[in-house]
Parts: structure tokens; C-alpha cells; sequence
């Protein structure tokens, strides 16, 4: 997608991390200018920040009941109220940050390489190899992923586990597309034509040549699947294929009080907020992310 | 130019056929393959080892793998998709009596959405980077990140709830349940058939909420294409030409714009609805919506695979169907596309 900024500086007159960091110095302007994606980078840093200090920062314990405590409404003693068995709601979600920032980073990781892989091997190999993986690739994208991940979690068994594999299984399509098409621009360019009369087996022109120019922007479609990758993971959950009870996964959290939605409306809609806020400011970061890096799509 | 299209047809209905298969063959795996023990599955832990390997044989898991998949490709093709557990019915059976719950609702939002989102998103693009266009934008960035199922709970707390303006989950209130004769399924056309008025309100007062909020998430997906789609074309000359002419701002959307971003408005609409019935599946369980949706979660519920395998298999069909037709809508009313494979 960053065509102007993979052409613009030979890459050959400048180290890697000069380059990365002049972008990064550009970016950071440009995001001066984006005030929903400042405040989506913001709470994106604060929740990392509320996961990683997560035992710290609960004033309850995520698990313990204290059937005593039982339905209790919003106070100051329990900010978000507290569930059937008493557990303090806000230190549900705070430790429930953990699962999905996990569930998130996950899928990524499988679907970001995985993706990359059939998208430049599709863009650089071409001929049939590319009719073939990008049929592939249509095939895949033309799927139901939500029910396919349902059905593949009710096969496998739930689990955060299990959830995890079903979401990626139908998540690398649009990364593949991406590379694949960065990988067109960038394979005609002089630099590998120079690594390629220096003798470079293919395998090298691949993973050190072009991969490394189209992880940017694979980056940053990452970010923009993140937030449905998190919907989809809620709905799991929501439906009981997701990490199972008691943790405190946010889309069981809303299933679960789903039972008291009428009278003790806290229960469900609280952990809702948590999915809606994060989920959000992925979006946000997404957006903006692709406003600046994407002439293209220049609003 | 015509052999192009027909071409150009034959690739589409040949990428539909290998997409369906492949389908067929992940379904195939899920359910056959992947449980590490389908036959303990059906028959119980506890059963003898007689009825585990007259079961097992009956599954026809004596067999080779191939042999499997082709048993199973035929009976497909025959219509059966296996017994449900839980109604003890035909699953195909149980599906055609749940599928017009889903296909009412997802038709109303998917009507709802369009009537809203494609005016909103014009406006949009037309008021670029004024306040309208910035609400716009969050508008639609709040309706991609809400979760579904979530916000009908948040519904039903504040408009059955709170605000007693809608009815109760469910499709009518109990009393008013099979009072009409079910012709088409869809119970909004079957109580106008019978001209059962009251029956009509009723369902209307218990549809609304849940095809207002399916509607809203499909809305942002709509506002923000439409929106883009209507910015590439006020940059055309065509544009500035009907403008120069003194055309209206009316005449100008509804007479130059409305047709250039028609098709690519139709893919977006297709895929939408696409989106609604898979949004339905996870909305339908909060608002006892009698549908597909609410069907596969309580096999769900019983590990009833028969069933859930059905029921992703009918959705991923009609979603490859809706992709092909959008596609097909391309070729046939885009000029453009006509003129690139000529």
C-alpha cells in the first residue's frame, strides 16, 4: 500500500533503521494531526499497560466468590458492580484485558507470517503457483469465517486454544492480498535485480529482500483485522467455545450475565463496554494508521 | 463481446464450484476428521463395544478416508444432512422451518441499513471534513466495533426493559403464536396474506429492535463504502460537467452519481447481507429469535455436530452465492468491466 514510501529513498543508500526511523519521525507529525487516532493509540497503550500490571492494579480478586457480595449494583466500593457469585466485575475485565490482548497478539502472529508467506511467494514465483494460491486465497475469503470458526470450535473442543487456530484459519486472505501486490511492486525494482546478479538464491531475494519491504503495511492491516479478530473472539466466547469459566473471558463475562440482563443489567453490559472500547480503538488506529501511510486513501 | 462475458461467466461459476467443494471438504474434515472420537461422540462413553462398532460402521468409519468423503458427498446430494439430535428430525428439516426466521430478519436490516447508510454516506462525501462527515466517521467506526449480540442486550435493557416501547424476544407475543397460517415463513407477509392486522403489529413491535441493531452494524460497513465510492466519482468530470451545466444537487446524485456507483454499491449490499445472517447467528440466542442462528447454538449447547456442520454449510453456500451473484452484477450492468475483458 506505502508504494511512495518503499520507492521514494533507494533503499540501498540508507540503512534500515535510518529509514525506519525518518518514517517514523514523519509519522508521528502526521499523527499530531489525528486527534481519534491519538486517543485510539492512547487507550490501546493503557490497556497493554492495565494487562501487564493486571494483578496490581485489581482491587479484587478475579475468581473468588463472596456469595455475600452477590449482584451488587455500581459503587464506589465496586465500580463496575459485581456478578452472581460476587466477584467484582472491574477486576474481571482489568484481568480479562490479559486474555484478549493474548487471544489478539496470537492470531496475528499466525496470520501475519502465514499470510506474508503465500502472499510474496504468490507475487514473486507467479505463473501457476500464483493462480493457484490466489485461488486459494479467494476460496478462503469467501467463507463465513465466524461459523467456520464455530463449527471448528465445536469440533476441536472449546478452549482459548482452540478459538484461537479457528479465527486464523480464515484471517490470512486479506494479508496475503496485500503482500502479494506489494511484492509486485517491489520485485521489478533495481535493488533486487542488483541482489539477484550477485548470485542470491531465490529463498534469500524472498525472505530478505522482499519480505522485509512489505511487513509496513502488513503491520497495518494487522492492526485493522485486530478489531474484528476481537469481535469474532467475544462472539466464541459469547457462544461458550472461548477460554472457558472461570476465567474471565469478556464475550462469556456478557453470556453469562445474559441470565440477569433485565434486572441486574451491569452484569452483561459492562464487559460489552470493554470489547466496544477496545475493539474501537483498534479501529481508530487502524484508520488513521492507513490515512497516513496510504496516499491513496489521503481523506 | 459477448463470448468475453460468457468467458468471463464460466470463470466465476467455476471459482463458485471449487469454493463450494472446498467447502464441502472442510466440513467433511470438521466433522469427521478433527473429533478424536465421533463414535464415542454419538453413542456415549459408556456403550458396549457392539453398539461402538455397529455405530462406527454405520458412520462408515471402517472405511478409507476417500471412500468416506464420497459416501458423504452423496448423501449431501440426496438432501440429507444427517439426523438432528435434539429434535430427533431431519437437520434439513429442522433448517427449512428456522431458515425464514433468519432470512426475515437479515432481508428488514439488510433493507433498513441500505435506506439509511447509502443517504448518510453521501452526505458525507459531499460535506467532507465538516462536522457531518467527522460524526459520519465515528457513526460507522462504533458500528464496525460493536459487538452484535452485546448491543441487543443493551437494546432490550433500555427499549423492552426500560422503556416498554418493543415487545418481548420472540418472534409474537405467546398469545398470538400459530394463529397464522405459515406460507412463506416470513411472518410479516404471511399475517398481511391473512390480513390479520393485529398479528402484523405485533410481529412488527418484535422485530424492530432486532433488525434495527443487526441493521446498524451492517449500516457502517455501507456508510463508509458509499462514502468513498461517491468521493472517487465528485472528483469526475462528468460530475463538474453537470455542475457547469446547472444541473441541481438532486438531479446530479439521483440522475449521474446514484447509476456510476450502483454496481459497486450492489457487491457492498451483497456482502453485507452476507454479514447479517452471520450476525444473526450470534443476535438471534438474545432475542429468541427462532432461527438459524438460534438452532445451531442450542446444537451447540447438545454437541450436536449434524446439525452445526448443516447449518455452516447452508450459510457458506448462500454466501458464495451472494458473492457469485454480485459478481455477476458486475459483468452484467458495469460497462466498464464489459469494455476491460473486450
Amino acid at each position: 500500500m506505502s508504494a511512495g514510501d518503499i520507492l521514494a529513498p533507494p533503499p540501498s543508500a540508507q540503512g534500515p533503521a535510518s529509514r525506519f526511523a525518518g518514517s517514523l519521525r514523519t509519522f508521528v507529525v502526521k499523527l499530531a494531526d489525528e486527534p481519534l487516532g491519538m486517543f485510539g493509540f492512547a487507550v490501546l497503550l493503557f490497556l497493554v499497560i492495565v494487562a501487564i500490571l493486571a494483578p496490581w492494579i485489581a482491587p479484587y480478586s478475579a475468581t473468588s466468590q463472596n456469595l455475600a457480595q452477590a449482584l451488587q449494583p455500581p459503587s464506589a466500593a465496586h465500580w463496575a458492580g459485581t456478578d452472581e457469585f460476587g466477584r467484582d466485575i472491574l477486576s474481571r475485565l482489568i484481568y480479562g484485558t490479559r486474555i484478549t490482548i493474548q487471544t489478539v497478539l496470537a492470531v496475528s502472529l499466525i496470520i501475519g507470517p502465514i499470510g506474508l508467506l503465500i502472499g510474496i511467494v504468490a507475487g514473486f514465483v507467479g505463473g501457476r503457483t500464483d493462480a493457484i494460491l490466489m485461488r486459494a486465497t479467494d476460496v478462503v475469503l469467501s467463507f463465513p469465517s465466524l461459523i467456520l470458526a464455530l463449527a471448528f470450535a465445536a469440533a476441536l473442543g472449546a478452549g482459548l486454544n482452540t478459538a484461537i487456530i479457528a479465527i486464523s484459519l480464515t484471517g490470512w486472505p486479506p494479508i496475503a492480498r496485500l503482500a502479494r501486490a506489494e511484492t509486485l511492486i517491489v520485485r521489478n525494482t533495481d535493488y533486487v535485480a542488483a541482489a539477484r546478479l550477485y548470485g542470491a538464491s531465490r529463498t534469500r531475494l524472498l525472505l530478505l529482500y522482499i519480505a522485509p519491504m512489505c511487513i509496513p503495511s502488513v503491520v497495518v492491516r494487522l492492526t485493522l483485522s485486530m478489531a474484528g479478530i476481537i469481535l469474532t473472539a467475544a462472539a466464541l466466547g459469547f457462544l461458550g467455545l472461548g477460554a472457558q469459566p472461570p476465567a474471565p473471558e469478556w464475550g462469556a463475562m456478557i453470556s453469562n450475565g445474559r441470565k440477569f440482563m433485565l434486572d441486574n443489567w451491569w452484569v452483561a453490559v459492562m464487559p460489552g463496554l470493554a470489547i466496544l472500547i477496545t475493539s474501537l480503538a483498534f479501529n481508530l488506529v487502524g484508520d488513521t494508521l492507513r490515512d497516513i501511510l496510504d496516499p491513496r486513501h489521503a481523506r | 463481446m459477448k463470448e468475453f462475458t460468457l468467458i468471463e461467466l464460466g470463470k466465476r461459476l467455476g471459482q463458485l464450484l471449487l469454493s463450494l467443494f472446498v467447502l464441502l471438504v472442510v466440513t467433511f474434515v470438521i466433522g469427521r476428521i478433527l473429533p478424536t472420537d465421533p463414535v464415542g461422540a454419538i453413542v456415549g462413553e459408556l456403550a458396549d463395544p457392539a453398539a461402538y462398532q455397529a455405530m462406527r460402521a454405520r458412520l462408515g468409519l471402517d472405511l478409507p478416508v476417500y471412500h468416506q468423503f464420497w459416501l458423504y458427498l452423496t448423501s449431501l446430494l440426496h438432501g440429507d444432512l444427517g439426523t438432528a439430535i435434539l429434535t430427533g428430525n431431519p437437520v434439513l428439516q429442522d433448517l427449512a422451518q428456522a431458515f425464514p426466521a433468519t432470512l426475515e430478519l437479515a432481508t428488514l436490516a439488510v433493507i433498513l441499513s441500505t435506506l439509511v447508510g447509502v443517504p448518510l454516506g453521501m452526505t458525507a462525501a459531499f460535506f467532507r471534513d465538516t462536522w457531518i462527515d467527522k460524526f459520519t466517521r465515528v457513526i460507522s467506526l462504533v458500528g464496525h466495533s460493536i459487538p452484535v449480540f452485546w448491543f441487543g442486550i443493551v437494546g432490550l435493557v433500555i427499549f423492552y426493559a426500560g422503556l416498554q416501547w418493543v415487545g418481548s424476544p420472540g418472534r409474537v407475543d405467546v398469545y398470538l403464536e400459530g394463529l397464522v397460517e405459515p406460507r412463506t415463513g416470513l411472518l410479516l407477509v404471511d399475517s398481511l396474506l391473512a390480513g390479520d392486522t393485529e398479528v402484523f403489529w405485533n410481529a412488527v413491535h418484535h422485530i424492530i429492535l432486532p433488525a434495527c441493531i443487526l441493521a446498524y452494524s451492517a449500516m457502517a460497513y455501507i456508510t463508509r463504502m458509499t462514502r468513498s465510492f461517491t468521493l472517487e466519482q465528485l472528483n469526475q468530470d462528468y460530475v463538474i460537467a453537470a455542475r457547469a451545466k446547472g444541473a441541481s444537487s438532486m438531479r446530479i446524485v439521483t440522475g449521474h452519481l446514484l447509476p456510476n456507483i450502483a454496481v459497486q454499491l450492489i457487491t457492498v449490499l451483497a456482502i453485507s447481507y452476507g454479514g447479517l445472517l452471520e450476525g444473526a447467528v450470534v443476535t438471534e440466542i438474545v432475542f429468541s429469535w427462532p432461527g438459524i442462528g438460534q438452532y445451531m447454538t442450542n446444537a451447540l449447547m447438545t454437541g450436536d455436530m449434524n446439525a452445526i456442520l448443516a447449518g455452516t454449510l447452508i450459510i457458506g453456500l448462500i454466501f458464495m452465492l451472494l458473492n457469485f451473484l454480485s459478481d455477476l452484477a458486475y459483468l452484467v450492468f458495469d460497462p466498464r468491466t464489459r469494455e476491460v475483458t473486450a
